[in-house]
């Protein structure tokens, strides 16, 4: 019986080279020696598929027995190119990009996007608007630090706290689905305003979770911060001195464990954050348990800002949106009876609105850093240019330093510390 | 029906009972574990099959045996195959020499043991048979030839050597005051003592629980699994019935272990403040005491207190099940480094010293001639605990669980830190 043969298309095989012989690729792109065939290390492949890794990252590590000799992060397995999307869409298109990026607190994405173009377009949103984005964004703040306290949490081995977190996460998925209609892909805010007047009640409803929060708080620091398996396992664990985090580019909860009180909502103030009375927590030592200390204290102290924004609430009565029709939709039973109003919705919808030519950067305080929204407009509908600066994606390129010299199971610790979402990563 | 056929007969169903009351146990306590963690997680936990979800274990059952067995390519088969064998077993025939009940009378003479063997080197067996259980977790990991695995293995294999030591030792402590490494008289020196163990040597049952718990590899030292970092660890590549033998084999050590803690600690079988349940085979006679004079007081057994009995020693096992389930929903884990200084730094240190503590304690009452009794007992349950608050001290100050590179005390209770007016404002 003749050999059956089959021939292969070797060239159209990324992993395989002309030769039909594998291609091996470098390990890093940069001038670290390869691994020497002969040494007694293991190479270890953790991720893309790996229960703590937090979505789709894959880290090569170098282990000498357990101990990590480098670790090079890999990324790209979630890119979803919104960058590039959002130049084919209109200004309030892109805001359905954004909280597809960081998904454990879409709201500071929605808000961080349009106050950027805002600041583009010059426009003054209204106060009821600033009040409703400051709510927004102190509440996603707390859900995305949630959700890494739960993680967190569970990464060091200590499951149950992971449910209490998410039984308040659930609160908060309630309060966006109200005011919303979902839970996770929000697109809450548009180009001058909301997308809508709060619902009844809603404001209400975010006072409840935040008198029920602190109860859940106290209970996973009973868990966790007075626990001292927890405490072996975070201090003195990933230490990154304030300089080092610096020259790193950190920001957020990261770059002020070590110590560097840097807080956008401080520094560059916007939406009136300097007239709020709360206090950024800044670590002593920078390591995994000041990341722990400034997360859970964080927490809080949005708290306070949002008790204080619903206390503002109800003095500032009027439009959510700016009153200017080339920018706001008009309302429904205008856009029927009025033709004026009509031909408003008619070109908003169609065509979109006009930004004038222009460039902005404009950084706000998300919950894992300082997030930046540049656009550069032409002057059309569209943006030319749509970029955005990642707080966890600066704060990914630290973790090879962070784990120098550490063990496996700090490896978890550490990744898991400096709370990273691969959403906005790889954007 | 001659004495063989009696004693054949008798040992078969004893034996099928507790195989398949074992069994049975196993299976109850994977839905107990997930119903209790559902109970402190604010959550239900599975109640769809069956009430209360009691049938829960028989569709996992069922499930686990209709899944492919997958096979890695590279896999060392027989020892592959053999890992969740070899896991499964030893914590299985460890229940062989545990007495679960006061013995049963049967007609005017016959009298039940009950317990599978009553084998004159009790503890011995025990301890032989327990470290065969490390070999089914290094086999298996081995043998899946996967880098995962093997670090899991890797980490069994020290962590259940490791804590070996220790948990020997503490059963030492218990064969100096039992004088005897039999089960059944370790329960009957309990009876005359009037003290369960657990309180004349309370350290050593502290340090037979730590080990306990790092030899059945449960939370907090699930090193050889750590589903966060080494995914499944040893069973990672494991499916279908194989993966189930591996957490039968852990719920079966569990449940042999806290056998052992119930008899070795707290009495076995033995109903508290009743003397009446009391019995001893001592020179082929029933006794359940002396008298003043040194004569053996004859034992008066009844069906129903072998009944009572057997309860008791279910509800104090069942109860260190519970601890286990409750630990394992509460805290997180060590770190390898951490166990192992633990191990090594702490636990054997104290042991030892420990040790030779109970050791003079017991020659001292001995050449006072205070008699084995009440008296005795006080006196080394106030040394124990003097003991025992020393060893909490030292766990307490942070020594073992400081991290690998930083010096822990002065920041072991830290408060949180708030910096207002940051520097922009």
């Amino acid at each position: 019986m003749a050999q059956k043969t089959v021939e292969f298309t070797l060239g159209r095989n990324p992993e395989m080279g002309m030769d039909g012989r594998p291609v091996m690729g470098p390990l890093a792109p940069i001038d670290l020696p390869e691994p020497d065939i002969e040494s007694d290390n293991m190479l270890l492949n953790i991720g893309p598929q790996h229960p703590a890794t937090h979505g789709v990252l894959r880290l090569i590590c170098e282990l000498d027995g357990e101990t990590i000799v480098r670790c090079i992060p890999h990324i790209g397995y979630l890119h979803s190119s919104f960058e590039k999307l959002g130049e084919y869409r209109t200004w309030n298109q892109v805001v359905t990009l954004t909280d597809r990026m960081d998904y454990l607190a879409p709201l500071i994405y929605n808000c961080a996007y349009v106050m950027s173009v805002e600041a583009m377009m010059g426009i003054e949103v209204t106060e009821r608007c600033k009040l409703t984005r400051v709510i927004m964004m102190e509440m996603d703040r707390i859900f995305g630090h949630l959700l890494w306290l739960g993680t967190f949490a569970m990464d060091v081995g200590a499951f149950t706290p992971f449910l209490y977190t998410f039984e308040e996460r659930e609160k908060i998925y309630t309060l966006h689905e109200s005011y919303t209609g979902a839970r996770i892909t929000t697109s809450a805010t548009r180009v001058g305003g909301m997308m809508s007047e709060m619902p009844e009640g809603w404001d209400q409803g975010v006072r409840d979770f935040c008198n029920g929060l602190p109860r859940t708080l106290d209970e996973c620091d009973t868990l966790l911060n007075e626990n001292g398996l927890l405490l072996g396992r975070t201090q003195g664990i990933g230490v990154i001195s304030g300089e080092d985090a610096l020259n790193y580019g950190l920001t957020g909860p990261n770059l002020r464990g070590s110590g560097v009180p840097y807080d956008v909502r401080k520094d560059q103030p916007y939406y009136d954050y300097e007239s709020y009375d709360f206090e950024i927590p800044v670590g002593e030592y920078g390591d995994c348990h000041d990341r722990y200390l400034v997360r859970t204290e964080e927490m809080r102290q949005s708290l306070r800002i949002l008790h204080q924004a619903l206390d503002r609430l109800p003095k500032a009565e009027g439009p959510m949106d700016v009153p200017d029709p080339r920018i706001s939709l008009p309302a429904k039973t205008d856009a029927m009876n009025d033709m004026e109003s009509m031909i408003h919705h008619f070109k908003l919808v169609t065509d979109g609105i006009h930004a004038p030519a222009g460039e902005s950067y404009f950084p706000v305080e998300a919950s894992k850093g300082e997030l930046g929204m540049y656009v550069v407009s032409d002057g059309g509908t569209k943006p030319v240019r749509w970029r955005v600066r990642p707080p966890s994606f600066v704060n990914l390129a630290a973790l090879p330093k962070l784990l120098e010299g550490h063990l496996l199971a700090d490896l978890i610790t550490i990744n898991a510390s400096i709370d990273i979402v691969l959403g906005e990563i790889d954007r | 029906m001659n004495e063989q056929t009696l004693f054949l007969i008798e040992k078969s169903i004893i034996v099928l009972a507790i195989f398949g009351g074992v069994m049975l146990v196993v299976a109850l306590t994977t839905l107990v574990e997930r119903r209790v963690a559902g109970f402190m997680q604010d959550r239900y936990g599975p109640n769809r099959v069956g009430p209360f979800g009691i049938l829960q274990p028989a569709a996992d059952g069922l499930k686990n045996f209709l899944k492919e067995e997958t096979m890695p390519a590279a896999a060392a088969q027989p020892y592959f195959w053999m890992g969740p064998v070899i896991s499964l077993a030893p914590a299985l025939v460890t229940f062989a020499v545990v007495p679960f009940a006061a013995p049963l009378p049967i007609g005017e003479s016959y009298v039940v043991q009950m317990i599978v063997a009553d084998v004159p080197i009790g503890i011995l067996y025990i301890l032989a048979l327990s470290s065969l259980g490390v070999f089914g977790v290094v086999l298996g990991g081995w043998a899946s030839n996967n880098k995962f695995s093997f670090l899991g293995a890797l980490r069994a294999s020290a962590q259940m050597v490791s804590y070996e030591v220790p948990l020997g030792l503490a059963v030492v402590v218990v064969l100096m005051l039992a004088g005897n490494v039999t089960l059944t008289e370790m329960v009957w020196q309990q009876q005359q003592l009037n003290f369960w163990f657990a309180f004349p040597i309370s350290l050593a049952f502290i340090l037979f629980v730590i080990s306990a718990f790092a030899e059945t590899g449960r939370m907090p030292f699930d090193m050889p699994e750590a589903e966060s970092e080494l995914v499944g660890g040893f069973h990672t590549e494991y499916s279908g019935m194989k993966y189930a033998m591996y957490p039968m084999g852990e719920y079966a050590h569990m449940i042999t272990s806290s056998a052992l803690m119930a008899t070795l600690f707290f009495g076995g079988w033995d109903i508290p403040f009743w003397t009446g349940d009391d019995a001893f085979l001592f020179q082929g006679e029933w006794i359940r005491g002396f008298a003043e004079n040194g004569a053996p007081i004859a034992a008066e057994l009844a069906w129903w207190k072998t009944l009572f009995t057997f309860v008791t020693f279910a509800v104090k096992t069942y109860f260190f099940v519970i601890v286990y389930i409750w630990v394992r929903w509460t805290v997180p884990r060590f770190r390898y480094d951490q166990i192992m200084q633990l191990g090594w730094k702490v636990m054997l240190p104290v042991s030892l010293a420990y040790l030779m503590v109970v050791a003079a304690t017991i020659l001292a009452l001995d050449q006072l001639g205070v008699a084995y009794g009440f008296t005795f007992g006080l006196v080394l349950t106030v040394v124990s605990a003097i003991c025992t608050g020393l060893f909490l001290l030292v766990l307490d100050r942070g020594r073992t669980l400081s991290g690998a590179a930083f010096e822990a005390h002065e920041r072991f209770h830290s408060e949180r830190k708030a910096l207002s007016g940051a520097s922009g404002d």
